[in-house]
Order: structure tokens, then sequence, then C-alpha cells
């Protein structure tokens, strides 16, 4: 059990290793050099000066000395959790930007793969063999999965939001509120977040739905089931023991299509322009502030370490198989 | 590796993942239980898992009996395929649509009634006769940029998967093959890239790299979707590497890419083929995302960077649906056509799974 998890945390640490290190390297190797597109911004006339500024930005990024020295430091602020200042919201720094954009962004995305998920698969399993549903349900389901998040985000903020007005399209809450303890702050918060959630819910949902139904059919195809049935065991058993045999590669699956799930979120929100991680990342790019930039990226990577473990641990709870093997790897 | 003759379908399944085991969740269950569920880039996933599991169940679940294997794919039933591939009308439905889309991708430029970049008529116009579906903020005429930027985005979604299946396809047939010290290696690499989120990736190489073509979005969707099929590549090929033919075939000493592209890649063409259609889809998708957020081609219109522009010029709140929903629904209908099609197929190269 401990080498198991052991060996898994392993790679999460070579995974954000790996990802601090293209996190570092990518403005060194790109073309182009950050500290001339800020000294640039400036629009300096004397050569003197211009010089004088060019210096001081390499210093301040850290820039004037060896590159074995600058990823040291580099490890340094990562240890730390500090990657310097924001550019665009400065003097602010760059951990703090981000900690106020995590709570919306986690209030998007863990609903909406939790709740995609679990429903997903209930009703997939439904869904299968039971051809009034999977008529219905499966035309539906391709249609959400094969939809780019942009669309759906697009559409329903045009249909729901622009033009029928049932919800505000926009930031998190209402204009010119202040967050207060009140119901209509809360009634506020749950009308802007419901359009979002909704687009990063029905992609998935689709998927989910879709991946089930064919599992079960499969599994209810299989030999055990075949011979449970021979015994006499009804229906329900043996769907139910489908199901628990189903929903292992979807549970794989979820640890794959966390990236997806996190890039159609980050589309989301800079449709609904939605105050999370995926709306400041875009702010972070046009603004050309790539502290920010760097600090975000870090972050995802460490979220999608966090998600990965929890999936893993899921996996032992629902796989009795992997629970024994590992038993029997120690023994 | 050397396997003896006599340890061939589960029971060797099962002992190889116990020994390997724990490297990764999948390999524990991948002995008795052959599914992998690659449930992979098509947002949402699932389609995928289905495919593993219909070609790849024959080989470690049922070596005998009602399983066509995907060994019989090459044999003499080729025919048969084809009489059940007309006959389904998930697959007609599906190839039907997209060849049609396929057809204008090709002809599009040369029927397009506008240049798309130009200023043709009044900005911000509706679908009418003159202009089908409308015009943009700059006078532009949308249905002409559709035509146009159909080509891209199939180009696109082309080269992505071509590219996610040759990387997928190097690690999983070199990991599952050799085993051993590489496979470990290639099975960590691969669990590394899967927790690098693509888009995340993308924005901040394209915060630096100021200009991207088409081949920059195809290479890129290439190196950061392969995950799920190097896995479930790997997966397959461990089956058959037990197989009394591949045995053969290594006492005959030939070398090993011999081996794998001629006795075990065609035992699983099918599945193979399965794979290239969910890659397609999957980066057409991807590539959509990216052109919205103006990560894609900067040089180029494409259905993505259509939304993208309608977004950045108010289409939402002047009410300019004709500018971003017709690209969209394109692309949906591409990638749903795509799925139906597969399934499809999946039902023709599996015969448990034709409908009963």
């Amino acid at each position: 059990m401990i080498g198991y998890f052991a060996r898994k945390l392993g790679t999460y640490v070579l995974a954000f290793f790996l990802g601090a290190t293209i996190d570092w390297g990518i403005p060194r190797l790109m073309p182009g050099n950050p500290v001339q597109i800020y000294v640039a911004k400036f629009q300096l006339q004397s050569p003197g000066a211009w010089e004088a500024l060019n210096k001081l930005f390499t210093k301040a990024f850290g820039l004037n000395v060896p590159v074995w020295k600058q990823y040291l430091n580099f490890w340094n602020g990562v240890i730390h959790w500090n990657f310097g200042v924001s550019y665009t919201q400065f003097p602010e720094p760059v951990s703090h930007v981000i900690f106020s954009a995590v709570p919306y962004t986690l209030a998007l995305l863990v609903p909406a793969i939790t709740l995609s998920y679990v429903l997903g698969n209930r009703v997939g399993a439904m869904a299968a063999r039971r051809k009034a549903l999977d008529n219905t349900i499966l035309p539906v389901g391709y249609f959400f999965q094969a939809m780019p998040y942009a669309w759906l985000a697009l559409a329903m903020a045009f249909f729901l939001g622009a033009y029928y007005r049932w919800f505000p399209i926009g930031g998190a809450y209402a204009q010119g509120m202040v967050p207060n303890a009140s119901w209509s702050f809360v009634w506020s918060l749950i009308s802007h977040w419901f359009l979002p959630f909704m687009t990063v819910f029905l992609v998935s949902f689709g998927g989910w739905a879709i991946g089930m139904r064919n599992l079960v059919i499969y599994e209810l195809e299989t030999d055990y089931s075949r011979y449970l049935r021979s015994l006499g065991a009804s229906e329900r058993l043996v769907r139910r023991y489908a199901y628990r045999n189903a929903v292992l590669p979807q549970l794989s699956g979820l640890a794959l299509q966390l990236g997806v799930v996190i890039g159609g979120n980050i589309v989301t929100e800079v449709v609904f322009n939605y105050p999370g991680l995926g709306n400041l990342i875009f702010k972070a790019i046009s603004g050309e502030d790539y502290f920010l930039l760097q600090g975000i990226f870090l972050f995802i990577i460490v979220g999608v370490c966090i998600a990965n473990f929890l999936i893993d641990i899921i996996y032992v709870l629902v796989d009795p198989r992997t629970r024994l093997s590992m038993q029997g790897a120690q023994a | 590796m050397t396997a003896s003759p006599g340890e061939i379908g589960p029971a060797a399944g099962v002992e190889e993942a116990s020994s390997l085991g724990s490297s990764s969740t999948e390999e524990v269950g991948a002995g008795s239980e052959p599914v992998l569920g690659p449930v992979g880039s098509i947002a949402g996933g699932g389609v995928e898992a289905r495919a593993t599991v219909a070609a790849g169940a024959p080989v470690v679940g049922a070596p005998s009996g009602l399983g066509v294997g995907p060994r019989q794919f090459t044999g003499g039933r080729r025919w048969e395929f084809l009489y059940f591939a007309l006959r389904n009308k998930k697959l007609l439905l599906g190839m039907s649509v997209e060849l049609v889309f396929v057809v204008l991708a090709i002809i599009g430029p040369a029927i397009a009634p506008y240049n798309p970049s130009k200023f043709v008529a009044r900005p911000n116009l509706g679908p009418s006769g003159a202009h089908l579906m409308g015009t943009t903020y700059f006078g532009q005429d949308v249905f002409s940029q559709l035509l146009y930027g159909l080509r891209d985005s199939y180009l696109v979604g082309f080269l992505g998967g071509l590219f996610a299946a040759i990387v997928g396809m190097a690690i999983g047939f070199s990991a599952g093959y050799r085993g051993g010290v590489l496979d470990e290696v290639l099975q960590v690499f691969t669990n590394i890239i899967v927790m690098i989120p693509s888009l995340v990736l993308l924005i901040v190489i394209s915060a630096y790299l100021k200009t991207r073509g088409i081949l920059f979005e195809g290479v890129f969707i290439g190196v950061t979707t392969w995950p799920w099929v190097a896995r479930a590549v790997r997966a397959q090929t461990f089956t058959l590497r037990e197989r009394d033919f591949v045995d053969l075939a290594k006492l005959s000493g030939r070398r090993a890419t011999s081996i794998i592209v001629k006795d075990i890649a065609p035992n699983m063409a099918s599945y193979l083929f399965l794979v290239l259609i969910l890659l397609f889809g999957s980066s057409i998708l991807l590539a959509a995302n990216f052109d919205f957020l103006g990560l894609g081609p900067t040089n180029t219109v494409s259905l993505g960077t259509m939304m993208n522009q309608a977004m950045l010029w108010s289409a939402l709140q002047l009410h300019v649906w004709w500018w971003f929903i017709p690209p969209g629904a394109v692309i949906t209908i591409i990638v749903a056509a795509l799925l139906v099609a597969n399934v499809g197929l999946d039902e023709v190269f599996n015969p448990r799974l034709r409908a009963t």
C-alpha cells in the first residue's frame, strides 16, 4: 500500500518538477526578450535612459546572474511560494492575485466535474439496453460531447443571457455589489455562476453518459454476466456487477480528462468574464504579465497533481483487485 | 523478455500485472480486466473506452469462442466487414455527413461568394439572400469565412491527429513490446505528460511566440494529446506479444520493428483505425478552443478564430449571433458525425456489439 502511493507520489513530484522547469525555461527559450518588451512600453527617446531601464529590469527579473543561478533562484521562489509581483495588478504579489481567483475556478470545476461524472455514469448505465432511453440520450450525448466549449458558452451566453436575459452574464456577481452575507448577494452569485457551470457540466456529461452506456453494454455481454444470468440472478444484480466493472475505466478516464476540462473551463470563464484563473490567465497574456503567467501555470499543475492523487485513492477504494494486488506485493 | 508459449491468455496477463504491477493503477487492473479506459481527449471522453473494450476484449478475455479477435481482421473476413459496413446506419450517416463537409472544405474557396477578409457590405447585417449568414462587424461575409475556415479546421484536425497517433503508437508499441525498464520509463513519462494541461502550456508558449502557423498548432496538439493512445496501444501490445505468432516471429530472427509493424500492428488495425478517428475529432475540438482564445494560427481564418473575432467585437452584446453560431455548429456537426461513424465502425469490427 505504502509502496504504491510512494510510487504515485514520485510521479507527481516528477511531473511538478518537469512542469516547473518548462515554466522556467519557456521564457528563456522563446524568441524575444521580455525585458525589451517591457522597456519598449515606455517609448523612450534617449539611448541613455533606455540603457538604464534595461539594466533595471534585467536586475528586477533576476536575469543578471548566470543561468544555473537563475534556475536555483526560481526554485527558491517556488518553495517560498513567491512568484514576484504582478505587472497588471501592481503592486499585488502574484500569489495574492492567484489566490483571489482560485475560489471562483474551484466553484465551477469541482461541482461540474463531480456532478457530470456521477450523473453521467448513472444516466449512461440506465441508457444501456433500454431502447427508449438509449434513443433519446445517445444523440443528445454525442451532440454535447462534440461541442467546442467556446461555442456552447457563447450560445448559452447569447440565448439565455444577452437575448432572453434569464441570467446575467459577466462577472461573479452584479456590478456595483459589495460582497456581503445577504441573500440578494448569494442569489447574485448563484445566478452568475449557473451558466458557466452548465457549460462545463454539459460537455462532460455527454461524454461520461456515452462512455458508460457503451461500457455497460459490453459488460452485460461478458461471460460472467451470462453466467450470473444462467444462475438465475436478477437483472438488477447483473447490472450492478456490470456497473462496478464499467466504472473503473471511467475513473482512469477521469484522470486523463482533467486537462481537457481545465482547458474548457478557461475558455468558459473567458466567455462569461468569470473572475477565475482562466480569465486571469487570459488577462495575463494580453497584459504581458509574465510572472503572473508563470505562477498560474505552476498552480494549475499542482492542482492537477492533487486531483490525480485523489483519483488514485478513489480507484483503490473502488477496485478490490488493486487493494489485493498491493497486499500481495507486500507479502 | 521471453515468454514460454504455455503462458498465453488471461493467466499470463494476470501475472504480468502483478509482477510489473503498481506502476500505475491501470496495470493492476489490466490483468483480468482488459479495459484500460483511455477515456480520452474528446471532451467528456468515454467513447474511447468503448473502442478499447471492443477491440481489446477478445484478445485477453476470450481466447476462444465468440469474439472476433483482431486477428481475424487480416484474415479472409475482410469482405464480411465491408458487408456489415454498408449496412451499418450509424457508419453510413456519419460518413456521408463527413463527406459533404470534406468536399465543401476542398472546393470551399472556389465557391465562396466573397473574399473572406474584404469589406463587402454593411457591418453586422443579418442573414439574407445576398449574405447567407450575414456579415461581421467589419462587413465581411460570414458564409465565405466559413467556407475558408472549414479547410483550416480540417487540416489542423488531420495534422494533430496524425502527430498524436505517431507519437502515441511509437511510445505505446515500444513500451508494450519491450517491457522492462523501457516500459517503466515510458510509463512514468506518459503519466507526467498527462498532468500538464495542454491549453495552459500553449498559453504560456504563445505569450512569447507571436507568430504561429497551422503546422505549429498541429504539432502542438500532437505532442500533448498522445498519452491515452500510448496507454491503450501499450496494453494491447502487452497481450499480443505473448501470442504464439509473435514468438515464432522472434524465433525467425526478425527485428523488433519489423515484428511490430508486420505482426502486431495489423492485429490491432481495426482498433488503431478507431483511435485515428477519435484523435481527428478531438484535435478539431482542441484547435477550436485554442483558436477561440486567439492562440491559433496567426495568419489564417479558421472556424475557431471566427468565434474569437465575434467575441472580441461584442457580437454577444450586439446580438450578432450569425457570426459565432454557424462556425461552432459546423464544428459540432463534424465532430458528432465522426463520433457516430466511430461507433458504427466499432459495431462493424466487433460482432458482439452489433445490434441485438
